[in-house]
């Protein structure tokens, strides 16, 4: 059993360490693939523009539900007025770049991985290899780029329509005084809460990409190993952003 | 090096994990010509292609492709021996989120900073070399098996390379389909002044095309020659090879245990 737990161990570790310089490569190749804005756009509208609605129609009804709790618990304290403030402040900082992260994960995440995945299967990665063409700059890069440079504004979008979700719910629906919403919203929160959000969306983007990516660029060339590479990138994303998530308000609140 | 080889391999040695492929292969391929490498499934034909292109790293002995020894070479150095030979895979390996045009481009354009007129006009070209001219618009999945690997060799084609590979070219091809990848092989080789490889397990239509064959069994290279040569090999296995006998020195059984015994006895461990 020790000897299982070792072997294990130091197999995580491998893969923890290939992980590591992978990382490393796309981060060195990616100034040349900016040089090259085609690329790049193509992943941003595969991975951000077509998750666009998803994102919208969650984050609509996330900042409802938002709503309705908030307001449901603040009226028995007759604090219905802090409405908007609370709505902002758990969109902003937690709501928005965690579930927006899930949800990249399990539309755009999947979409990478399986691509690459099939793109090893059918031999598409060996014939670059074999153009004397580095397939890590040519479908890595622009694929991680793409997901990494969409995900803050995915972030955004998600946070201010939930918002929006949260007023149509708080204010027309419930009573809540609208200039109350604004107001103690603005009062409340503070830049630093805003950049906590952006940051998280930051370092969320880049695992999410990166988890896709290298399970899609590693998957057994198989049907079943590119489903196994589908399955793992959305585990191992939600995982990873939650434990981020953690760490990062960690951080933030000390 | 011998300046008449383009390709040289000496006393290779290959193993996946603890089973061994190569064991100490020597094989030379001559400039100009067609080079058939032959043998039963699961020798080792493509592994030595990726071992021959560097996708594959040997566990002992050299590969010189071109004046460049392999083993000498680091990333970049690889990718620019590559630049030299030209690989059709077996399934074609197309791009599928380009269609046919884009797909012969794809090299010259990553390669080169060449007009758009004149990428227009070497495409074009290679796709009417393999008679796929009019398909220059279809998509990757609208191609037949045939067709799909036509478009690959055009694309292979498309940087003149001086060495050209064929993996497989004939599996699952009509008899319409083969007849043009085999006479492509040879008319390409002819007309471009390249040398080629093709690993193929049909006979009849690699020694149609072939100068000098090579088959391969346990590791080493159990006969080379002309096609002819081969068909008239006093070497059984080379017969049985040759000739598609069922059984021989390469048996039609995979070992198993005594077959009465194993009727007869109980069906513990026995999967099925």
């Amino acid at each position: 059993m020790i000897r299982d737990l070792t072997e294990a161990l130091g197999g995580f570790l491998r893969t923890f360490g290939a992980l590591q310089l992978f990382f490393m490569r796309l981060l060195a190749e990616s100034p040349r693939v900016l040089m090259r804005p085609r690329l790049v756009s193509k992943q941003i509208f595969n991975t951000g523009a077509l998750s666009l609605v998803l994102i919208m129609v969650c984050g609509f009804f996330v900042g409802a539900v938002i709503g309705l709790q908030g307001f449901s618990n603040l009226s028995t304290f007759a604090s219905e007025d802090l409405l908007g403030f609370l709505s902002a402040m758990a969109l902003i900082k937690e709501m928005g770049p965690v579930i927006t992260a899930l949800l990249f994960a399990g539309r755009a995440g999947t979409a990478l991985a399986s691509e690459i995945g099939l793109m090893r299967t059918t031999d598409q990665l060996s014939a670059m290899e074999m153009m004397a063409i580095d397939p890590v700059v040519r479908v890595a890069v622009p694929r991680f780029l793409g997901g990494a440079l969409s995900m803050p504004f995915l972030v955004a979008i998600f946070t201010s329509v939930g918002i929006l979700g949260a007023y149509v719910v708080g204010v027309p629906l419930m009573g809540v005084d609208s200039g109350a919403f604004w107001a103690q919203m603005q009062d409340g929160v503070a830049p630093a809460d805003v950049y906590e959000g952006i940051i998280k969306s930051i370092v969320f983007g880049v695992a999410a990409s990166l988890i896709a990516v290298w399970e899609g660029y590693n998957a057994i060339p198989t049907a079943e190993g590119v489903g196994r590479a589908t399955t793992r990138t959305v585990v191992i994303t939600a995982v990873t952003v939650l434990i981020f998530d953690f760490m990062i308000t960690a951080v933030a609140i000390s | 090096m011998d300046s008449e080889n383009i390709i040289e391999i000496e006393e290779l040695h290959y193993a996946r994990g603890a089973r061994p492929i190569f064991s100490g292969l020597n094989l030379a391929v001559k400039r100009g010509e067609v080079t058939a490498i032959m043998g039963p499934s699961g020798t080792g034909k493509t592994t030595l292609l990726r071992l021959i292109t560097g996708q594959l790293v040997p566990d002992r002995g050299r590969i010189c492709v071109d004046g460049d020894w392999l083993s000498e070479l680091n990333r970049s150095g690889l990718y620019d021996m590559r630049r030299k030979i030209g690989m059709l895979f077996q399934n074609g390996a197309l791009l599928t989120d380009m269609n046919v045009f884009e797909n012969v481009a794809f090299p010259l354009r990553e390669h080169f900073d060449l007009p758009r007129r004149l990428i227009r006009h070497l495409v074009l070209t290679k796709l009417h070399a393999v008679g796929l001219r009019g398909a220059a618009n279809m998509q990757p999945a609208e191609l037949s098996g045939g067709m799909a690997r036509r478009v690959a060799l055009a694309r292979a084609m498309a940087t003149d390379p001086s060495i050209l590979i064929y993996d497989e070219p004939f599996v699952g091809l009509d008899p319409i389909s083969m007849g043009v990848i085999v006479r492509l092989v040879r008319r390409m080789n002819d007309a471009l002044n390249i040398s080629s490889i093709v690993v193929s397990h049909d006979v009849q239509e690699i020694s149609s095309v072939a100068d000098r064959s090579y088959l391969i069994s346990d590791g080493k290279v159990a006969a080379s020659g002309s096609p002819d040569e081969l068909t008239n090999a006093p070497s059984d296995l080379v017969r049985q090879f040759m000739h598609g006998m069922a059984d021989g020195p390469v048996p039609f059984h995979f070992p198993a245990p005594d077959y009465a015994s194993q009727l007869l006895g109980s069906n513990k461990g026995d999967k099925s």
